[in-house]
């Protein structure tokens, strides 16, 4: 049984994520800001399998209770295995466009709450000389298009920090494992409408999970957004920037 | 509360004949439901999309996925409690390795509770244990009035037999609590009997009555003495073998093939095939899911039938004249040589309370026609054969069906309409179906 600790834990691909978890029989402490939910999830999780399940109640932008959130977990289940970073929301561009207080909210609940959990995650299982740290960043940090740059600026912020993190406690036994989706068909993403390059959450959750247990360092979920990024990323800027994307 | 809403899109049933355009909204929370169902003046619930016809095609969708909850499970009694967007597959996932099983399950595990409950679904178990409404504890609803009820044999009866084999029609289905069947055995013991007519197959029914699960393949296509010649497999649950459930993700048929590779000559091989590989009085042990649900293996396989689609014709004739009845309706598909490679036929038990459910005690046959003109001109005078023998067709797998055929053969329509009207339900919940079915 390891301890896991699922932050955005009403998201549909961490919910995915842990129901895998739940039917290995781990134990799952889960935070979130909607308590309707967590409270179905949780039941939810505990007939699916899991050893214990704890929930959390909290705005994750309210970064002054992130230390107690840790603190909670660990009175909770002990020493904690594994943390799933997956909360976040999809900005609207255009609403961003317009509004500079809009635009600074989107930063904060896609990357600067992120940062964080991870500064103070990094530091306890530092000490520890043990851990994983996944989380969920996005395609859409690989390159800033028109269509999404509020978001994408974000988790290219979150790409950064979790590289750095990598490199820094790489030497202390604690994997961290980024995690880049594609286009998944969750409640998210519902006005989208959806083709080819579309991945359901349970599949998504499967192929992370996966990544997780073998300490992989970056993957694209599914697999074919390398090569789609790699595309993207190799345009030059003068040819990028008449492109609507 | 967020609710997720979905462009227009279009959907269909598993037969992908008809289609429509719809809104498909999802919702996430009880109150999300209510908040749609308050938004719109009339819609349809939806779960897997896998009833095969247009039961679940309306303008406005309200989808499941996303109600996939499991709310309780006691493996000392086996009542699970679950929301209705939770899989059969699943529930099997959480509770064969606790030693509980499904009371009641269709050929597919790929359907939604609600589904299940709403097509009150029968399996190769209806003989002795009924349809799956028979195994529901409770059932709690949103109704047109906006209220949410729970309904029981106890609460609201008449709520919960118009509900079961309601075909959506009376509510939306929010979670049920429904009563598992203790296992030893994650594995089916079964026998396979060869009938050379339809006379043997169903005195090969009526000689293994007591066995837990039975149904036959048989092929269609056959005629003169060979007609109605069936593979008989009869199964009951294995002692040993341990409770772990092999679960194999299911390969996928990517596109609609061509339909001319399903011919009358394609299914006449393969059913020869069949009969010639099928040994007699064979006995073999099979995992759980590749027994009760072989075509679950190929994921999309009613891409086979081409973009066209395809319907499955299932009709139930009373025991009475059933066996001389069934040769008069075999011959007729027979000469028609449009049937299908897949038919099924299965000895019912007798039937429930609720008020359309199709099971009626007598001999129930499914097979499938690639969907053309002549394919609905047929089945209109299949219905009407059907009918004059006493008999009705399966509202899950119907798409052709014209008012007068229902209405004659599920003569309690008129108490489900009055029950629906109690509820607030009249012109709130619609489907393509019922409204050519003539429900109001």
């Amino acid at each position: 049984m390891r301890k896991v600790l699922v932050i955005g834990a009403t998201s549909a691909i961490a919910e995915h994520c842990a129901r895998i978890w739940a039917a290995r029989g781990d134990a799952l402490y889960l935070a979130a800001r909607n308590e309707e939910r967590l409270q179905v999830i949780a039941a939810d999780l505990k007939v699916r399998g899991a050893a214990q399940t704890h929930t959390y109640c909290t705005d994750l932008n309210d970064m002054d209770r992130h230390a107690a959130l840790l603190d909670a977990a660990e009175a909770a289940m002990g020493d904690i295995d594994m943390v799933l970073i997956a909360h976040g929301t999809l900005s609207n561009q255009k609403a961003c466009e317009q509004s500079v207080d809009e635009t600074l909210t989107e930063i904060t609940t896609n990357a600067l709450s992120t940062i964080s959990l991870l500064t103070l995650i990094a530091n306890r299982f530092e000490a520890k000389q043990a851990g994983t740290i996944a989380v969920i960043s996005s395609v859409a940090g690989d390159r800033g298009r028109a269509s999404n740059y509020v978001y994408g600026s974000a988790k290219a912020m979150v790409t950064a920090f979790t590289s750095g993190l990598r490199q820094r406690l790489h030497r202390s036994n604690v994997a961290v494992v980024t995690i880049k989706p594609g286009f998944v068909d969750t409640p998210m993403t519902a006005e989208f409408k959806k083709g080819l390059l579309w991945a359901k959450p349970d599949a998504v959750a499967a192929h992370i999970v996966k990544a997780i247990d073998t300490k992989k360092n970056e993957v694209y979920v599914p697999a074919f957004w390398w090569a789609v990024m790699a595309v993207i990323r190799a345009i030059p800027s003068s040819r990028f920037k008449r492109i609507k994307l | 509360m967020t609710v997720a809403t979905h462009t227009p899109t279009t959907i269909s049933g598993w037969g992908n004949y008809p289609t429509q355009e719809a809104q498909v909204i999802t919702p996430l929370s009880p109150s999300a439901y209510q908040t749609q169902l308050a938004q719109h003046p009339s819609v349809i619930a939806r779960g897997m999309g896998r009833s095969y016809g247009d039961s679940a095609n309306a303008p406005v969708v309200l989808q499941t996925t996303y109600s996939d909850h499991f709310i309780a499970f006691d493996a000392d009694t086996g009542l699970l409690n679950v929301e209705a967007g939770v899989l059969l597959r699943d529930i099997l996932k959480v509770t064969v390795k606790q030693g509980w099983f499904l009371p009641v399950t269709p050929g597919t595990s790929f359907v939604t509770v609600g589904g299940a409950i709403a097509s009150d679904v029968h399996g190769k178990n209806h003989h002795v244990a009924g349809t799956f409404g028979q195994h529901v504890v409770s059932i709690t609803m949103l109704l047109g009035t906006g209220e949410v009820v729970t309904t029981s044999p106890t609460q609201l009866p008449e709520l919960i037999h118009a509900t079961c084999g309601g075909m959506g029609l009376t509510g939306v289905i929010l979670s049920a609590t429904i009563k598992l069947i203790p296992i030893k055995s994650a594995f089916i013991s079964q026998k396979t009997i060869k009938a050379g007519c339809i006379e043997a197959a169903c005195e090969a029914f009526e000689a293994n009555s007591n066995a837990t699960y039975s149904v036959a393949w048989i092929d269609c296509l056959a005629t003169g003495k060979d007609l109605g010649r069936s593979v008989l497999m009869v199964g009951e649950h294995a002692d040993s073998g341990g409770l772990d459930l092999t679960v194999k993700d299911p390969i996928t048929v990517p596109i609609h093939t061509p339909a001319a590779l399903l011919n009358s000559m394609t299914m006449r091989a393969f059913n020869h095939a069949y009969w010639a590989k099928a040994s007699d009085k064979k006995t073999q042990t099979l995992p759980l899911l590749p027994y009760f649900y072989p075509l679950d293996a190929i994921g999309g396989w009613n891409k086979l039938y081409g973009k066209a689609g395809f319907v499955q014709y299932q009709f139930v004739l009373p025991k009475k004249d059933g066996v001389a009845n069934m040769r008069q309706i075999l011959t007729q598909i027979a000469q028609s040589g449009q049937g299908s490679f897949l038919a099924v036929l299965k000895q019912f038990g007798p039937a429930n309370q609720n008020l359309l459910s199709f099971p009626i005690a007598g001999y129930t046959l499914a097979l499938d026609f690639k969907m053309s003109q002549s394919t609905i001109d047929l089945l209109h005078r299949l219905d009407d054969m059907v009918a004059g023998m006493g008999g009705r067709v399966y509202l899950t797998k119907d798409a052709v069906m014209r008012e007068v055929s229902f209405k004659t053969t599920y003569p309690n329509w008129e108490q489900f309409e009055s029950v629906r009207q109690k509820y607030g339900a009249i012109g709130r919940f619609a489907s393509a179906q019922s409204k050519r079915l003539g429900l109001a």
